[in-house]
């Protein structure tokens, strides 16, 4: 197991090197032109200007431009173009909104794909199965803001639904109950998403399961038909739906919660990059970049650490 | 060698009632199999059928536009007024006082469907542009973007397989390594810093020159993040087919690299490249949609669905068919193109249609 952890973590470190030169190039380099003037932002002076070519040696070569910019992330230098905060505090800030969105959505997504995965299969070609199919394909086919854009303007804007708060963030700590009754529909909008797609993925697993030999044998030697659904068959449907989800929740991270941070006006980290967009503040959109990026590695490290420990058979000795 | 027979690859629906008629074809290919599974499958047909109908409708955006709205994409009518059932409707509200109670002003007219002679189908946005016509040019805008992509994605993912997989050694990992580490992005967050950096000054390297205006800059973003999502698995069904026999027959025949590659490798995956085509332009649909809503794809003033969508946000609650009817229009075209992937990778798939017996 330590050669294996070993490799994998030297694998992480060279991609992490590659995806923060890549993120150099994106920044610093495509845009174009001087990025000086960028950095400094609306209202630099000739001086700060010369300061920030000063400090990411942008007279030097890349290398060293290249370094000075990790140093400038990693030491927490970083600073927002536009309103001169500093990017590293700010995503901080948005952190707890953001896992406790994707946690929160994504226990509900697994909880529910498996209910419906099994019902699903159990049933397979019958009208409950039909039903589900379709409603996967429809919660596939649907933009994720716009459906929370429609959920606010049905349950918390519309006067005889208005069951839920209109948006916003209330910290855990602040007050547990107005942090779960904020969260129901961001959760809900973000879960229904996947909800569809892990029903479907988990029903061709159990479908291709139950014709192994193991399975025919159970039920051979007579044990009642849920016994050999639960412990023989979903047991090992569900080794595939873990890594997935352990891919998913990462990307989702990356990618849909941005989307319903944006609509639900959470505050994330992912609001924080999105907002960004509008006024071409490139830093705090690097520095989320960069560090979901490096999260999401070190997260694909331990999904595989934990598919190992999961299936014996792909352990490596 | 493939012979003639083998590397059809008409869909062509004559071709296949020539074969049920007259019988005169013996040897029945993949694609005349898959054809006949495909044809019984009328809700997959079905819902190409409203594929094509919506870029049909998408495309005559131009003329809807000149003949029957009568106003352009961009073409503000705020302050104007508009004739229904003989009255005079102002496009955007005034607001103050009528009979005797306020009312707030802004507040555009809503969807006319036929009373006003083609005009405000779909009601106006708060600039007084129609939303019917801009419905159109977004989606224009949005599919161009979407299908774009999706081939230029899938082209490229397809030759960087095609090129992995045959020679394997030095070339499959460095082809390896690209895909692992656009794939280490998260999408959206990838194509956002793309999209912006891009959207500054747009792109001038290599000699390539793209305007930061351009509709370009979205699709090249969604085709590169999104490139090792159909060159992963392309790669790992040719590195298995590469070990066949008939790999090995051609080489010994004196086939050549570029032989091998397009005329015996890419027959036996063409069909999963068909199946990921058509998917993938529905998840392009989807990224392009939330690019734009968030400002990092399309820019204005040209429309797409998504920045339509961004756009109607603020009014859900005086306005609310702004953000609901290009909504709708995503939904209904991602829709069909999942259904009808679907479809198709049953009629291909055989072994799909296997799993369904159970």
């Amino acid at each position: 197991m330590l050669p294996f952890l070993v490799r994998r973590l030297i694998g992480a470190f060279l991609v992490l090197v590659a995806v923060s030169f890549i993120t150099y190039l994106i920044f610093v380099k495509i845009p174009g032109g001087d990025p000086a003037p960028r950095i400094a932002g609306r209202l630099a002076t000739d001086q700060n200007i010369a300061d920030i070519r000063q400090k990411l040696h942008l007279n030097d070569p890349f290398y060293s431009q290249y370094w000075a910019m990790m140093q400038s992330l990693f030491t927490g230098t970083l600073k927002s173009y536009s309103s001169q905060l500093n990017v590293v505090s700010e995503i901080k800030r948005g952190i707890p909104a953001t896992l406790s969105l994707t946690i929160g959505a994504g226990i509900i997504w697994l909880g529910f794909g498996i209910l419906v995965g099994v019902i699903s299969a159990v049933t397979a070609g019958g009208l409950s199965d039909r039903v589900i199919t379709v409603l996967a394909l429809i919660g596939i086919s649907m933009p994720v803001f716009w459906l929370g854009l429609i959920a606010r303007y049905l349950f918390a804007e519309s006067h005889p639904f208005s069951f839920f708060p209109d948006g916003e963030y209330v910290p855990l700590t602040q007050n547990p109950w107005q942090w779960f009754v904020h969260l129901i529909m961001p959760w809900t909008v973000l879960a229904v998403l996947s909800i569809g797609f892990y029903g479907r993925v988990l029903r061709s697993n159990i479908l291709d399961t139950i014709n192994e030999d193991y399975v025919r044998t159970a039920r051979a030697k007579g044990l009642p038909p849920r016994r050999v659904l639960v412990k023989h068959v979903l047991r090992n449907s569900l080794i595939p739906i873990v890594t997935l989800f352990g891919l998913d929740f990462a990307a989702v991270i990356g990618g849909s919660a941005i989307l319903t941070e944006t609509v639900f006006n959470l505050r994330g980290v992912g609001q924080y990059a999105a907002d960004s967009v509008q006024s071409l503040d490139l830093p705090p959109i690097m520095g989320v970049t960069i560090y979901a990026t490096f999260f999401i590695v070190l997260f694909s490290v331990v999904v595989d650490l934990l598919y190992a420990w999961l299936d014996p058979r792909i352990r490596p000795t | 060698m493939a012979t003639e027979s083998t590397t059809d690859f008409s869909l062509d629906p004559a071709a296949a009632l020539a074969a049920e008629e007259g019988g005169a074809i013996e040897g029945k290919s993949p694609w005349l199999l898959a054809w006949r599974r495909l044809r019984r499958n009328y809700v997959a047909l079905g819902f190409l059928l409203l594929f094509v109908v919506i870029v049909t409708l998408c495309s005559l955006a131009g003329p809807y536009a000149h003949h029957i709205a009568k106003t352009g994409p961009n073409d503000n009518h705020l302050g104007e007024t508009f004739v229904r059932n003989g009255k005079q409707i102002p496009v955007v509200s005034k607001g103050g006082f009528i009979k005797g109670q306020f009312k707030a002003g802004g507040i555009p007219v809503g969807p006319q469907l036929w009373h006003a002679g083609g005009k405000y189908v779909f009601g106006a946005d708060t600039q007084g542009r129609d939303v019917a016509v801009r419905l159109l040019y977004g989606g224009l805008n949005s599919l161009k973007v979407g299908i774009g992509s999706g081939l230029i994605c899938t082209l490229f993912a397809l030759v960087l397989a095609l090129l992995a997989g045959y020679y394997g050694g030095w070339v499959d990992w460095v082809i390896a390594r690209f895909f692992d580490l656009i794939w280490a992005f998260p999408v959206l967050l990838l194509a956002i810093a793309l999209g912006t950096a891009l959207s500054i000054n747009g792109f001038h390297h290599f000699g390539i020159s793209i305007a930061s205006g351009s509709l370009w800059i979205p699709t090249l973003v969604i085709s590169y993040v999104l490139i090792p999502y159909i060159g992963r698995p392309l790669r790992g069904q040719i590195l298995s087919l590469r070990e066949k026999e008939f790999i090995e027959a051609a080489t010994a025949q004196g086939a050549g690299g570029i032989r091998v590659m397009f005329t015996e490798l890419l027959p036996n995956i063409a069909s999963s490249v068909l199946v990921f085509f058509a998917l993938i332009i529905a998840n392009n649909i989807l990224t392009e949609a939330g690019l734009s809503f968030l400002g990092a794809g399309v820019q204005p003033p040209n429309p797409s669905w998504g920045t339509l969508i961004a756009d109607g946000q603020d009014r859900i609650q005086t306005a609310p068919w702004l953000a609901i009817i290009p909504g709708i229009a995503i939904v209904l075209t991602v829709l069909a193109l999942n259904i009808f992937g679907d479809g198709l990778r049953d009629a291909l798939d055989p072994r799909a249609k296997v799993r369904m017996e159970h």
